[in-house]
């Protein structure tokens, strides 16, 4: 009797457990198909992708006015970015295939770049019409690399989980056709986006931030303690760690950092090698409630940079984040804004002291610089200007184009509606270099 | 409930003349602004004030809010200009005087409508119940505050965002990187949030914060769902001086865990320098 009861009770718990088991086991199966579908979606819009876009580059080849080029070049452009998109929806990372997308990055930005030019003044040279050639030629090459993976992908029910589970348990992929494939597209891209972009297609590629103009001797670890001692205005018993840059940093620089202990905190801080200029400060102290106003952190941030030798100085932009105050500083010489030359700063609002300094932007942009006179008057740029726009506000100022050259302009500041726009008009041709709607503050969802 | 109480005259009455009495006293008693000088980019109830008598008086027509914004700006520029002011779009002292002579301010109407959550105005020359459009249901749990928490500081319905992020793109990366880093000092955590806005514009990385967030594999919180675990404060303030321009990495676009990393590969490249245990690297 209590035997049979016994075995009727283990007989259900098995059986239940197996349907469980069964249940779980679908799920799972369900979530990587899922999951798979979602690689091979992304993968297979790649490779279509870019036979439009070599379809399209081909295409521009043979296009001669400006007419049929310009829109042409911007569906290059396109086709780029979305290209460019659907490899960062592959697993990836862990497998070097960043050629590939600065490939496209390229591509993207020289179509970009040439399809707002106005080609009738400026047509193509000759230059840039072997770049393209080549990117047709490079274009062609992926294609045909992506379409033999895609190929053996469906003859042999290939799955990208496998691609992922073998990196992730980082065995040799010996045998796994996908890694292998996209090792080869890496490759060819690899010999080619080193070589041939030559000199003209420097603007193209983002402007590597160096500090490279600064002046002054190499200092040493001594020299960069005292350097922080004296820009943080500090009694010296602090313990201090003074520590070097490794091989990879763009700018070689000394990483200082001071224990304080009356605040019970750490304050970090980099010094260039060449010259001793601080890069940036950061201090995590706890900061209590707010005792004195934005406005008077504002100064008070001001006047640190006075002190420290940043000349001419003025605050563009201010926030409050909690007790907190953000700021932003530029140059204005002789009443030009010189927007690269920018220096952030933090001010606690408890006691008004400095809690973070960076002048990345400033050291990378700062120069001696000869404003030119502009060639307009600022009632002719003002014309240029959209008639929704009210203007409130208007002065000279220095930006960076969108061809990451610094250009002299007049900027507005006007509403349309309820926005406020920044319009900055060149002085010397007039055109609208920049419209770019001012970030108001945002409402808060609950 | 409410509207039975409303159909007796003599209650309204009473409503009525409770509500002259108290705004009455309200008015006579406020002293106008605290000391401070109120710039662009200030929260709080001064800026509460400070929009409320602007709109007051037809001068501002956005939302009040407490964040002093660019309509706040132009409004305070266009009342100076109107009343013979130095016009720079700062509240200062005789800005301030004079603003507080030339309009009201209902700070019980104003601070009620907050707490309240509603949707409402604060224009003179028309009846104040006319302005307000109740959001409804939040009503209940602020009945039961104290009359006189209406001195009290509120909380603001704006806050400040870095230029192109949202707060929940703040908070997403602030998941990120509590998930990526929580344990590392919080030098280390602004580097995390750098090393991702860093490849949001290095060309060989997706082009936007969610793209390089989910990126599959980039991230190990991603990966292995740590990204959902809720950030303190601290990785939000480390997004937020990451954004505001504070990179530790000299423009790093990679780290690993030398402990941990499986990846022969990640040792070959270029490296910066070490924060905590991450070693940054290009």
């Amino acid at each position: 009797m209590f035997r049979a009861l016994l075995i009727m009770i283990l007989s259900i718990g098995a059986i239940s457990t197996a349907y469980w088991g069964y249940r779980e086991h679908q799920e799972k199966n369900a979530v990587l198909i899922r999951a798979e579908n979602n690689y091979q979606r992304a993968f297979n819009d790649l490779t279509y992708e870019i036979d439009l876009l070599h379809d399209k580059i081909g295409a521009t080849l043979a296009m001669s006015s400006r007419t049929s080029l310009s829109p042409a070049l911007a569906e290059v452009w396109r086709l780029t970015s979305n290209a460019h998109n659907d490899v960062g929806q592959l697993p990836l990372t862990l497998l070097p295939f960043n050629k590939t997308e600065d490939f496209l990055a390229q591509i993207g930005d020289f179509s970009y770049q040439t399809a707002i030019r106005d080609l009738e003044k400026e047509p193509l040279n000759e230059k840039e019409y072997t770049l393209l050639e080549q990117m047709y030629k490079r274009a062609g090459d992926i294609q045909n690399e992506l379409r033999s993976v895609q190929r053996l992908v469906l003859k042999n029910n290939l799955r990208w989980m496998d691609v992922e589970l073998a990196l992730a348990a980082d065995k040799k992929p010996l045998d796994n056709t996908i890694i292998d494939g996209l090792k080869t597209v890496e490759k060819n891209v690899e010999s080619y986006a080193e070589t041939d972009f030559g000199p003209t297609a420097t603007s193209m590629e983002k402007e590597e931030k160096g500090f490279s103009r600064l002046e002054g001797r190499e200092i040493s670890k001594e020299d960069a303690k005292k350097i922080a001692k004296k820009f943080l205005g500090l009694k010296g018993t602090e313990q201090m760690s003074v520590e070097q840059s490794g091989k990879g940093a763009n700018n070689r620089f000394y990483s200082v950092s001071i224990q304080q202990p009356q605040t019970n905190s750490i304050t970090y801080m980099d010094i260039t090698k060449k010259g001793g200029y601080p890069i940036w400060v950061m201090n995590n102290r706890e900061i209590r409630g707010q005792k004195i106003s934005l406005n008077d952190a504002a100064a008070k941030g001001l006047q640190f940079l006075k002190e420290h030798k940043f000349e001419n100085m003025e605050l563009y932009d201010s926030a409050q984040y909690d007790s907190v105050g953000m700021f932003t500083y530029v140059t204005n010489i002789n009443g030009v804004r010189v927007y690269p030359e920018s220096i952030q700063m933090k001010v606690a609002l408890d006691d008004g002291g400095i809690v973070g300094f960076s002048a990345k932007d400033y050291l990378s942009s700062y120069k001696k610089r000869s404003i030119a006179k502009p060639a307009i008057t600022v009632e002719e740029a003002r014309k240029k200007i959209s008639k929704n726009v009210k203007v409130m506000e208007e002065r000279q100022a220095i930006i960076v184009s969108n061809l990451k050259k610094e250009v002299l302009c007049y900027e507005f500041l006007g509403v349309y509606g309820k926005d406020t726009y920044q319009i900055f008009i060149n002085a010397q041709s007039g055109m609208e270099e920049k419209v770019k709607k001012l970030q108001n503050v945002e409402r808060v969802y609950e | 409930m409410f509207a039975k109480a409303f159909f007796k005259p003599q209650l309204i009455c009473l409503f009525f003349l409770a509500f002259v009495l108290v705004s009455s006293v309200h008015e006579k008693e406020a002293k106008a602004f605290s000391g401070q000088v109120i710039q662009r980019g200030a929260v709080g109830d001064d800026v509460i004030e400070l929009q409320a008598r602007l709109q007051y008086i037809g001068f501002y027509s956005g939302r009040i809010d407490g964040a002093f914004g660019w309509n706040t700006y132009w409004a305070v520029r266009n009342f100076q200009s109107k009343y013979g002011l130095p016009v720079d779009g700062v509240a200062g002292e005789t800005t301030k005087q004079k603003l507080t002579k030339a309009s009201k301010y209902n700070e019980q109407f104003v601070k009620e409508q907050i707490r309240k959550g509603n949707e409402f105005t604060h224009y003179g020359g028309k009846p104040l119940e006319q302005q307000v459009k109740s959001s409804g249901g939040q009503a209940k749990t602020n009945a039961s505050r104290p009359q006189n928490a209406n001195n009290q500081p509120v909380k603001t319905t704006a806050a400040n965002v870095p230029s192109g992020f949202s707060q929940n793109d703040i908070q997403w990366i602030a998941n990120a990187v509590y998930g990526e880093s929580r344990g590392e000092p919080y030098i280390g955590q602004v580097a995390v949030a750098a090393v991702i806005l860093n490849r949001v514009s290095s060309p060989s990385f997706p082009n936007t914060v969610y793209g390089v967030i989910f990126e599959p594999l980039a991230f190990t919180a991603v990966a292995d769902g740590q990204i959902w675990l809720t950030p303190n404060e601290n990785a939000k303030r480390a997004v937020l001086d990451a954004i505001n321009g504070w990179d530790p990495t000299d423009g790093a676009t990679y780290y690993f865990n030398p402990d941990t990393a499986t990846s022969k590969w990640i040792w070959g490249r270029p490296q910066i320098k070490k924060i905590g245990k991450h070693i940054f690297c290009r």
